[in-house]
């Protein structure tokens, strides 16, 4: 790294975590400095973490002191005072550790090219978990700007180990060229497989029947992250092991809805070591080094071996020792991914998707932000563009319209050109209208859009912010309703104004809130090894007798799927047919896979009536039996259909209306806005309806279908499935359920519904339901249908079992101090 | 498309799914909150939203004229997002409201985003209109049997599945409450204690869909649970 710094080369470095790379990044501007002191800024940190500056802060700070060094060290984020920012301004630390957003807003200043004048260094940390985001698009565009304002400044990458090492390169290499340090790999982790004695559960996705085991590892080590997919698992899990949690043993909770100083305070204990355990979702994914973790427990599919790895390299951060770790499957088809997961992680079988190009919304910010700072020519802000990685391949057509986009909205229809927001002088240079909209841009800035949340608070003057939920689940509460929150169990009062009111305790069944988000697939590589496990039966030897016995009865009963032809089996159950297909390529590409066979199925007359996707299967069911079932997943239903399904679901809207948000079409929703004056606010799923209609190929259009494509439709992943199976479709009819669809069949009745002809339906059932029970109607002589038309639609929340009495509302220390004396 | 009676005041009169009222009797077709210009009061504070929202709610306002062949338009208060609405009228938009305007009996009843009389437009304006015992008027207020908009009210209703939101009429027995027909309208929850206060004696809310209504009394809103 020092040679790299010495020639003023850009390097990316490449090490397992708990290399000490931080640090390392740093040291050869801390040679510099001592060589030459300067004033002004000499070394730029940016990491997507606040946490992270802070800690690089502190363990900079302690160096330099000792050393003597006349080097100034300075934090700088949303949190930062206007004071403090203010003396920034005029003293600029020789180290500024911030976060994109905190640059970009730097950059959008008239005084951008002063501030950064001497700037000779960059560091970028955690660049993996940037590229790739649109917080990753963001700084690519602002690296960019900052290689145009101090072209003499070298930029260091750190990243985790991953498997597109290449598009990494070229997103700190800024069209420059770049060195690469790897640091070789320290011991593998030591991973094992666990599971409740008893029982292998068929389905499930909670792990609420490791409960107990989970608790014995926790006893038997020093310190324990417990690891869950969701915020709505970590909530159920964390009252389960309090439940068995007879020694009081400190058991905290992590989540990204709990309130931020709360998670300060978890975190703080964690450091001091005042815990045993912690559940955690990805809210510790990232984050600070902290030494004292001795194991790591992932409840769950572990999804893909990079996250899996990133998640067990959290416990233990010394290169010479080898990280432990134990899975715990919740389900049968999970235990086959956990093991495909350890032979993944024993082979480095890195996955997770490629980098995809930069958001054209967040390009339309970042050009509105750069016409604050100056006027510029187009030219060269192309150029300049262009250089960033996620950009390279931007077109200048495409360009074209994003910057018409930002000039007057970019309407087929020229009624805007009064309200214009950037204008053209003589030259041809590019000006902003107004300082006014140059202050509302800079305060649009982001690319984080946050589905409306409503604090949570217990009632009374001493009540305390628990954290956020979102509005959705919120409204549906009705006074006395109970649910978990923050390990506890609330009553709900009243939402007034922002803020939900609740009371400790009560009775019933408590819901759990789930949250938009944070689900992620299968990766490719782990289906692919999932798949050959089942193929092969010599493998099995690894698993539970109850999975060995699972696999060999279907084997026997039907067939196993190939490692590359895939399965559909066909059987009668309860007056109706079921199809399941054994795809293996995630849930958000079987959604969409379920939208468009159901469409096809009732255009072939088989009366579908619905579906329901996992992971691994989709099984959609009807009144007739399919016939041809090869020329169902022919690759064709990828063109009309998916587009008329598309237009009209909901994920579309929601990502159209975070597309809205980020490149400026409407302002976020400020928290605490009044309620009443969200009528006044134009509501982006009206604006989606009219832009549709009337310019389907807007800008905004484009950006949202490319971000639905590879992110909740999974399209692109389901293309390349149909493409690879076609000819190899391996159909086989059965008189019964097959031993292989049992878990996706008992997962029936989870999965739902969005979609405007199916919110007609799901409507006239509960109107004819209320008057029926009203006995203002005689009761439908129909069958309950389970409509045909089927999306992704996350189920707000999942029930608990109503006989478990509540527990009690004791827990830990610290997810009860503000009740404490 | 079915449209759903009411009685208020001894009127029969009829909720289009559409978001818009139809009073058989006296051929007349009442909108409510048409916020006609909301998109370019918007560009002018910066936000360059489609410019399309009142091509668009005349289109609408066309179809149900031809469907009822009114003799009276009744517009309840805020028929333009602003008072300069009016002016900002694209040439094609402008021509086609004067038209519908002056070949119908067209009343503009003044809203708070609108207390002047639109400019250069066909029509009667006032703060309040009156038929057989029944007063229509932009913001609820009155003692007696009324028709008013203003609040645009939505309601939640919890099915098997998910939470539906849609915006809805809001009938009670002296009060009948429209919904917002512009296309850039927001809403607001009939829960809300400045919708729920004007209907004290209860009432039901009418959700609406793409060919009927949905009806729902007021305290199934978002409460409703079903198997």
């Amino acid at each position: 790294m020092l040679d790299a710094a010495q020639a003023g080369e850009t390097a990316l470095l490449i090490a397992p975590t708990g290399g000490g790379k931080t640090l390392a990044g740093f040291l050869p501007s801390l040679v510099e400095l001592f060589d030459r002191p300067q004033t002004g800024i000499h070394t730029l940190y940016v990491s997507p973490l606040k946490a992270l500056g802070t800690d690089v802060a502190r363990n900079l700070t302690a160096p330099v002191s000792e050393m003597a060094l006349a080097v100034t060290v300075e934090t700088r984020s949303g949190d930062t005072s206007q004071t403090r920012r203010a003396r920034q301004k005029e003293h600029p630390p020789n180290i500024l550790l911030t976060t994109p957003e905190s640059l970009a807003l730097l950059l959008s200043q008239t005084a951008a090219p002063d501030t950064f004048r001497d700037l000779r260094c960059i560091v970028v940390d955690e660049v993996h978990a940037l590229a790739g985001t649109k917080r990753g698009d963001q700084l690519a565009l602002c690296l960019a700007r900052l290689a145009t304002l101090a072209p003499a400044a070298r930029r260091v990458g750190l990243s985790a180990t991953v498997a597109y090492k290449d598009a990494i390169m070229a997103y700190i290499g800024c069209g420059g060229p770049v060195r690469l340090v790897e640091v070789p790999e320290g011991e593998p982790p030591q991973l094992e497989i666990r599971l409740s004695e008893d029982r292998v559960p068929w389905s499930g996705r909670m792990g609420l029947a490791s409960a107990a085991v989970i608790l014995d590892r926790i006893r038997a080590a020093g310190m324990t992250i417990v690891f869950v997919n969701t915020r709505a698992q970590g909530e159920l899990l964390f009252q389960a092991l309090w439940k068995l949690n007879e020694e009081t043993l400190p058991i905290a909770l992590h989540h990204g809805s709990l309130d931020i100083a709360q998670r300060r305070r978890v975190e703080a204990a964690m450091s001091r070591g005042d815990l045993r355990a912690v559940v955690a979702t990805s809210s510790l994914d990232l984050g600070i080094d902290w030494g004292g973790v001795d194991q790591v427990i992932q409840v769950g599919a572990p999804k893909g071996v990079s996250r899996l790895l990133q998640r067990v390299g959290r416990s233990n951060h010394r290169m010479d020792v080898a990280s432990r770790a134990i899975l715990v499957p919740a389900n049968r088809f999970e235990v086959l991914e956990c093991e495909a997961a350890v032979q993944g992680v024993a082979a480095r079988e890195l996955d997770g998707d490629p980098p995809r190009p930069g958001g054209l919304d967040v390009l339309a910010q970042h050009i509105l932000l750069m016409a604050a700072a100056d006027p510029f020519l187009p030219d060269d802000l192309f150029a300049e563009i262009t250089r960033a990685g996620p950009y390279s391949d931007l077109t200048r057509a495409t360009f074209e319209d994003v910057l018409s986009f930002v000039e007057d909205g970019g309407y087929a229809l020229a009624a805007y050109d009064r309200y214009r927001k950037l204008f053209r002088d003589a030259e041809g240079r590019v000006e902003i209208r107004s300082d006014r909209i140059a202050r509302l841009a800079r305060m649009n800035i982001g690319t984080i859009v946050e589905m409306p949340l409503l604090k949570v608070r217990l009632a009374g003057q001493r009540g305390g912010s628990l954290g956020e939920l979102e509005e959705s689940f919120a409204t549906m509460l009705t006074p006395g309703d109970t649910f978990m929150f923050a390990g506890r169990l609330l009553r709900f009062q009243r939402i007034r104004e922002t803020t939900v009111e609740c009371l400790e305790g009560g009775k019933g069944e408590p819901m759990v809130p789930a949250y938009a988000g944070g689900k992620y697939p299968l990766t490719s590589n782990l289906a692919a090894r999932v798949r050959a496990m089942l193929h092969d039966p010599a493998s099995w030897s690894v698993f539970p007798g109850q999975v060995r016995d699972w696999l060999a009865l279907q084997q026997e009963r039907s067939t196993l799927p190939g490692p590359d032809d895939l399965l559909v089996e066909v059987f009668p159950r309860n007056g109706r047919w079921y199809t399941v297909a054994y795809c293996f390529e995630g849930r958000n590409a079987h959604q969409t896979l379920g939208m468009l066979l159901t469409r096809r199925m009732e255009r072939a007359g088989l009366a579908p009536l619905g579906f329901v996707a996992t992971d691994y299967v989709i099984a959609v069911w009807s009144a007739n039996e399919p016939g041809d079932t090869a020329t169902l997943f022919q690759e064709d239903m990828l063109g009309d259909d998916l587009e008329a399904w598309m237009a009209e679901s909901s994920m579309l809207r929601r990502t159209f209306r975070n597309v809205a948000v980020i490149a400026g079409l409407v302002d976020r929703q400020q928290p605490g806005a009044d309620r009443t004056r969200r009528q006044v606010t134009v509501n982006t799923d009206l604006i989606y309806d009219v832009l549709r209609r009337h310019q389907p190929d807007h800008i905004l259009l484009r950006a949202t279908r490319a971000d639905a494509a590879t992110g909740l439709t999974d399209v692109g992943r389901l293309a390349a499935m149909l493409a690879r199976v076609q000819g190899k479709v391996r159909t086989v009819r059965l008189s019964r359920v097959s031993p292989l669809a049992v878990p996706v069949l008992l997962d029936i009745g989870r999965e739902f519904v969005r979609n405007e002809e199916d919110e007609d339906a799901l409507l006239a059932e509960t109107e004819a339901l209320v008057a029926e029970a009203k006995g203002e109607a005689e009761p439908s002589q129909e069958p309950m249908r389970v409509h045909p038309v089927h999306r992704a639609n996350l189920a707000i929340m999942t029930r608990r079992d109503r006989r478990r009495e509540a527990p009690p509302v004791a827990w830990s220390a610290l997810n009860q101090s503000s009740r404490r004396p | 498309m079915t449209a759903a009676p009411i009685h208020l005041a001894g009127n029969r009169l009829m909720l289009d799914p559409a978001g818009a009222l139809w009073w058989p009797e006296r051929k007349l077709l009442a909108v409510a909150d048409l916020h006609l210009e909301k998109g370019s009061a918007s560009a002018l504070k910066g936000n360059l939203v489609p410019p399309w929202d009142t091509r668009a709610t005349l289109d609408r306002l066309a179809l149900l004229i031809r469907r009822y062949t009114p003799r009276t338009i009744l517009a309840l208060g805020d028929s333009f997002h602003d008072a300069d609405g009016a002016n900002r009228l694209m040439p094609a938009d402008a021509t086609r409201l004067r038209a519908i305007a002056a070949s119908h009996e067209f009343i503009w009843l003044l809203g708070n985003h609108d207390p002047l009389p639109p400019d250069g437009l066909p029509g009667t304006t006032a703060e309040w209109w009156e038929a057989s015992g029944v007063v229509f008027r932009h913001q609820a207020g009155g003692a007696g049997p009324e028709i008013c908009g203003h609040h645009h009210p939505k309601a939640s209703i919890t099915t098997r599945a998910q939470t539906i939101t849609r915006p809805c009429f809001v009938s009670g027995p002296q009060r009948l409450m429209l919904p917002a027909f512009g296309a850039y309208t927001g809403g607001l929850d009939v829960r809300h204690p400045a919708i729920a206060k004007l209907f004290p004696r209860g009432g039901r809310a009418f959700l609406l869909g793409k060919e009927r209504l949905f009806a729902f009394t007021l305290g199934q809103s978002a409460a409703m649970q079903s198997g």
